[in-house]
């Protein structure tokens, strides 16, 4: 594919809970070696789109390209193995396996080829989990739950990683670190991300570009620094304490 | 003897004091309830005139236990105890095992083993019967089919209760096809276990997108679905009637336990014919099914789908984002799970003689699903002590003879075993919710093994 083409390109794509229309017509594209955020209110869609990309659920309309190849009714297990890795709202670590087998399971697509050096990135990356290993993921702090999610979406060595609201519940210095990891991760290994986030202004400084959504659909679209000084973006999303 | 409930904390000092004080209360105590008892004895002498014999050494001896005994409670033991609890409670991991622990494994196996020739040397053939089949062969067959849901449900963590279905369909095609093909155990062994297998799958597909209640649901009532097609397609399976005059299983071909076959066992090598070898070797057949099953489950669980299936318990939704095919997942427990119940469900037939739809109630279903609960899910070691407990101690009921002197000659212990059985289940599981063996070992480690207590995971997760 030549370089021009999108990694990510979302078409018009609509997803539904029954009768409920989740996602009303979004269209997104995420270029290689990219930080793209979308924020967006409670209930807008965001955590939609990202189960959607993944399949999980499927787009009822629309498509969506990855490096021009439609996965729309690829099934989720077969999407991941494109290497679209998703550390998904709420986390969902395996609580009873430990850090360590969380992360092997991460590792599934290779078969654990390349597990023993990734692990080791994982962990100069993530010390806390280091140490925590052999703990199971159920006990962990919310804060090392987050990076687990996080390491386990890196284990599988993505071309793309989706990262939903990886700050929520995080005390100010976690999230620093972990956006810190992420733009360590994009500058050095040209990873793409695509990243969800409540904490529109943390977001808005680490990305390149970002997507506004209300209502299931983007309302708007750019450059994160025109984002950080439109007025509109500013009253609705940073209002209140960031700056 | 009696002593306030000992405060947690106290200094060295204190604490000596306090336990020999404790120890002067136990000596005056003991002193006082023994004085006439155990100090002055009555007796008659040959007149029959009472003689007060006195004891003053004996009496002595007891309290000076009660003394020493009481004070060592109070100043070393009670302390020791609780400093362990402590430790325990502040302990995160369950420490290196002692190496007995680590080889009750092969322990286990040496012991069962030689337990048939045992039984035979202690109590004769013919009495050796009762040992090895009712509750050695018996109690196998449930390890087995433990071990073999434990894969559905312990580590899938798809709740199955139909899986005697499974069961039926390896007793009914080992009955069947070797009664009208004439076929022999060990050609139909491992048919009836794809055969399950098959049916495995078969239940599998429609209920792939069911999980809890909705799947226990529909495999209760795949159960049931099989059972009455068994009980209705009388001409094939004689319905109600049962299939009878099942052949036995052989030694590989050479000997036969047929009494009236050429290559008899016993006439072989010039025995007194006994049903008690056939029973001997039935008890290793069982034994090495079993064996073969732990061994599978063992190292299925250090492979990929291993810890798929533990990860499909754990989060679907993030099984499928790894890239997991939970589809094939899924329908791998189920088959595999199914392929051990028809392995057990021949020998079963095998070793009755005769089967009918009324072994395979759902009632089945519950009990191995409560050995394999009881065991603490995911635990071969667990689960064995279960179905050792659970089967054995309701059969142990049936002999509990003494109850009737009790009770009165009416009582029949067999008629309470379920409500023991039950009184059994509410026990264990308020003492130990998570089951008897609640520790999961990890599959992987960086440095060195640790279990890990499952105490330390919320209740009701998994
Ligand atoms: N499984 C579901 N079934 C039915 N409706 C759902 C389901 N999941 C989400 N929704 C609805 O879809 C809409 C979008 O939800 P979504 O989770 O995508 O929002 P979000 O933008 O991620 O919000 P938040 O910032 O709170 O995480 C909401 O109105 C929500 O109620
Ligand atoms: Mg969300």
């Amino acid at each position: 594919m030549n370089a021009q083409t999108p990694l990510l390109k979302v078409e018009g794509v609509e997803t539904y809970y029954g009768a409920i229309r989740a996602l009303a017509g979004v269209d997104v594209e995420v270029h290689r070696g990219e930080i793209v955020c979308l924020i967006g209110a409670n209930g807008a869609g965001k955590s939609t789109l990202m189960m959607t990309i993944c399949g999980q659920p499927q787009a009822r309309q629309g498509r969506i390209l990855f490096d021009g190849e439609d996965i729309t009714r690829v099934p989720t297990h077969l999407i991941a193995r494109k290497r679209i890795a998703q550390s998904p709202e709420g986390r969902r670590i395996f609580p009873r396996m430990t850090v360590y087998e969380n992360l092997q399971m991460g590792a599934s697509l290779d078969n654990q080829t390349y597990f023993k050096e990734d692990v080791e990135k994982i962990f100069t990356l993530f010390p806390r989990l280091k140490e925590r290993q052999a703990q199971r993921g159920g006990t962990l702090s919310g804060g090392e739950q987050q990076m687990l999610s996080i390491g386990r979406a890196l284990m599988a060595r993505p071309k793309l990683l989706l990262l939903d609201e990886p700050s929520l519940g995080l005390a100010p210095l976690i999230v620093k670190q972990i956006f810190e990891a992420i733009k360590l991760l994009n500058q050095q290994e040209g990873l793409t991300v695509f990243i969800v986030e409540q904490n529109a202004f943390a977001a808005l400084k680490l990305s390149g570009r970002g997507y506004v959504m209300v209502n299931g659909k983007v309302s708007m679209e750019g450059p994160s620094k025109e984002l950080l000084a439109n007025p509109e973006v500013r009253a609705a999303y940073l209002e209140g304490g960031h700056h | 003897m009696t002593a306030a409930a000992q405060p947690p904390r106290i200094p060295s000092d204190d604490r000596l004091k306090w336990a020999l004080r404790e120890a002067l209360f136990a000596g005056l105590i003991s002193f006082g309830m023994f004085v006439l008892y155990v100090g002055l004895e009555t007796t008659q002498n040959i007149r029959n005139q009472l003689v007060l014999n006195q004891r003053w050494g004996l009496l002595a001896i007891l309290v000076a236990i009660a003394v020493v005994g009481r004070f060592l409670i109070v100043y070393f033991i009670g302390p020791w105890f609780a400093a362990r609890k402590a430790a325990k409670a502040a302990k995160t991991e369950v420490p290196t095992q002692s190496l007995l622990r680590r080889n009750i494994g092969w322990i286990a196996l040496l012991a069962l083993l030689v337990f048939p020739m045992a039984m035979v040397w202690l109590v004769g053939p013919q009495k050796s019967l009762k040992w090895v089949d009712n509750y050695g062969v018996q109690i196998l067959i449930y390890v087995m089919l433990a071990w073999g849901l434990n894969i559905v449900v312990g580590l899938a963590g798809l709740l199955d209760l139909g899986y005697v279905a499974f069961y039926a369909v390896g007793a009914y095609s080992y009955a069947l096809l070797s009664l009208y093909f004439g076929l022999s155990f060990w050609t139909l062994l491992p048919l009836a276990g794809i055969l399950a297998a098959f049916w495995g799958i078969i239940l599998g597909f429609p209920v792939l997108r069911l999980r809890g209640d909705y799947l226990a649901v529909v495999t209760l009532a795949f159960g049931e679905i099989i059972r009455l097609v068994l009980i209705n397609w009388t001409d094939v399976t004689q319905g109600t009637f049962g299939v009878s005059g099942v052949p036995k299983a052989s030694i590989f071909g050479i000997w036969s336990f047929e009494v009236g076959a050429d290559n008899n066992f016993a006439k072989a090598f010039g025995l007194r014919q006994s049903s008690a070898y056939y029973k001997i070797f039935l008890f290793y057949v069982i034994l090495a099914m079993c064996a073969v099953t732990a061994v599978v489950t063992i190292r299925l669980r250090n492979m990929p789908i291993g810890r798929a299936w533990e990860a499909l318990r754990e989060d679907e939704i993030a099984c499928r984002s790894l890239g997991i095919n939970t589809v094939t997942t899924k329908l791998t427990a189920f088959s595999i799970g199914a392929m051990f119940g028809g392995f057990a469900g021949a020998f079963f037939a095998a070793r009755q003689g005769f089967i009918s739809p009324e072994s395979f109630t759902f009632h089945e279903s519950a009990i191995i699903l409560a050995v394999v609960v009881l065991g603490g899910m995911g635990s071969l070691f667990g689960i064995a002590v279960a179905a050792i407990v659970m089967i054995g101690g309701t059969e142990l009921l049936r002999e509990m003879h003494f109850l009737k002197t009790i009770f009165g000659p009416d009582f029949t212990p067999e008629l309470y075993r379920m409500l023991i059985f039950g009184l059994a289940m509410v026990i264990v599981m308020v003492l130990k919710p998570r089951g008897l063996v609640s520790v999961r070992n990890p599959t992987a480690f960086l440095h060195e093994r640790k279990a890990v207590s499952s105490a330390f995971t919320k209740e009701g997760h998994g």
